[in-house]
């Protein structure tokens, strides 16, 4: 009786690898999670189909265009002071929410909270300095981002718009950060709203009604904590997200980045 | 430019001197119309003319018939030129075609055409790339500064004891500073809501349409101006202010300043 003979090697480990990697990308799992143009996908190459795929299959990437001008890539052109802006954002959302599970905005709790959270929980103390740097640091980009666009001429017609929308999130970026300022309730933040409110109080016909309502009294107190919580971790972000979410998108709808000069 | 191709310019070249050498006074005489006709720059200098000789042979008494190049609104008398050649049709060029170039319209006079193509570059990886390590660097100076420099926390707020100086945040200490030279209206609400109401029309005030700085320097100078007015307030109110509110020297007396 002839005997069969196998002649194939018997797969050796590398093999088995290659193998069950070409399995998994090839599964129908794998490809509904990674979209064409996902450097995960099986048979991936550096082709400018794939570098369109790319930004036209990530949720985030696609923000951008699949091509922009030359200019635009140039560091020194922007800055990259209008991204920044918004990565601190981001930062400060990833660091607020840390913050927000530490915190309770009562006026006797308020101070102990960040005492406590700077000696007794793990990394508290980093995460409070980078909330609080990151935050004067996104004032100072987007006044940067802002002075940017006026040296480059890079508000005019289409962008009339879009710039009246940047100095709208201006003002919400200070809003932002000042509402944030009191929030640690000792000495300096009092005062350094109190300062900050009392000029508020003068502007003519609704100043004072304004003050009163934000501050949800004559002075501030208990109430006013509770009230700038709400608009530092609710209300402001929520505007900002969505004047922010105009302003990307002018961008692209006018035209994309202006210049080159 | 739409080339013209070397048959016509040929023909067009013996029809001009034909017409040159049969009725030079006539043609002076068609002058005037063909300058009218030169006043609209659509129609290339060659045509304009061609259709002169044209319009002399039409005029003129010689109707040959061979007449070489026919004109948009010439066309008509050419036709009706009375035929002598014969068995050459009406109308016929010089080697009896009868199909003739009656005119040639550029591109640019029906439609607008995007001339300049723009240099692009693909967004990933150049642009993605970029954002990127732009955004690393940040979030490196931010932790790297955050290891080393506290955020501040005083004593627990109390509304019994004022600090002396009380200061703004540093945003807002330019406000605070013209606060000691104008009534609190004024320096809290008049000058900046001027200031941010002039900012948000910039746009609509400013009808320049150029980008190039050296074309629009009273703007750049003017905004100038203007930060570092907010610029050179905020740093006195930060670091030249002590107690009171009064005039300190930093190197002298120290910082009275809190992020």
């Amino acid at each position: 009786m002839a005997k069969i003979i196998d002649e194939s090697p018997r797969p050796t480990a590398k093999d088995r690898v290659n193998k069950l990697v070409s399995d998994t990308q090839g599964s129908q799992a794998w490809n509904s999670i990674f979209r064409p143009g996902s450097i995960f996908r099986k048979g991936y190459t550096d082709s400018p189909r794939n570098r369109s795929y790319v930004v036209m299959n990530s949720v985030l990437y696609h923000l951008h265009p699949v091509k922009v001008k030359r200019h635009a890539v140039k560091v020194s052109y922007t800055l990259c002071l209008g991204g920044l802006s918004f990565f601190l954002f981001i930062l400060l959302t990833v660091t607020g929410i840390f913050l927000m599970f530490f915190y309770r905005p009562e006026a006797t709790q308020a101070w102990n909270d960040i005492s406590n959270l700077q000696t007794s929980v793990t990394f508290g103390l980093l995460v409070r300095n980078m909330h609080r740097w990151g935050a004067h640091l996104m004032v100072l980009s987007v006044f940067l981002h802002m002075a940017r666009v006026f040296y480059h001429g890079a508000y005019k017609a289409p962008r009339e718009f879009n710039w009246v929308i940047g100095i709208v999130l201006l003002m919400l970026t200070l809003l932002l950060s000042f509402t944030g300022y009191l929030l640690p309730w000792d000495q300096l933040a009092l005062w350094a709203v109190a300062v900050g409110t009392n000029m508020m109080g003068y502007t003519p016909v609704f100043g004072s009604e304004v003050r009163f309502v934000l501050l949800g009294g004559k002075e501030i107190g208990a109430e006013t904590l509770l009230r700038w919580y709400v608009l530092h971790v609710l209300m402001l972000p929520f505007v900002i997200v969505i004047f922010m979410a105009i302003h990307f998108w002018r961008v692209r709808k006018d035209g994309g980045i202006s210049g080159p000069l | 430019m739409t080339e013209i191709p070397e048959h016509l310019l040929k023909r067009a070249q013996a029809a001009r001197e034909k017409a040159a050498a049969e009725a030079p006074a006539e043609a002076a005489s068609a002058a005037p119309a063909a300058s009218e006709a030169a006043a609209d720059p659509r129609i290339p200098a060659h045509l304009l003319e061609r259709s002169k000789s044209a319009k002399a042979r039409a005029e003129g008494a010689s109707a040959d018939g061979g007449g070489g190049v026919a004109v948009q609104e010439k066309v008509a008398s050419v036709v009706q030129a009375a035929p002598a050649g014969g068995g050459v049709p009406v109308g016929a060029g010089p080697g009896g075609n009868t199909q003739r170039l009656l005119t040639v319209v550029k591109s640019g006079s029906i439609q607008e055409v995007k001339a300049t193509p723009v240099d692009k570059v693909h967004t990933w990886p150049h642009l993605l790339a970029a954002e990127f390590v732009a955004a690393l660097v940040c979030l490196a100076f931010t932790f790297v500064f955050s290891v080393f420099v506290n955020a501040p926390l005083l004593q627990l707020a109390n509304n019994n004891q004022t600090p002396n100086p009380s200061k703004a945040p540093w945003y807002f200490l330019g406000l605070q500073e013209l606060l000691t030279m104008f009534h609190p209206m004024v320096a809290g609400v008049t000058i900046p809501g001027v200031g941010m109401i002039v900012l948000i029309l910039a746009p609509y005030i400013d009808k320049n349409p150029s980008n190039k700085p050296e074309d629009r320097k009273f703007a750049i100078s003017l905004m100038t101006v203007h930060l570092m007015f907010w610029a050179v307030l905020v740093m006195i109110g930060s670091f030249f202010r002590g107690p009171g509110f009064n005039f300190t020297l930093p190197w002298r007396d120290g910082l009275f300043f809190e992020l």
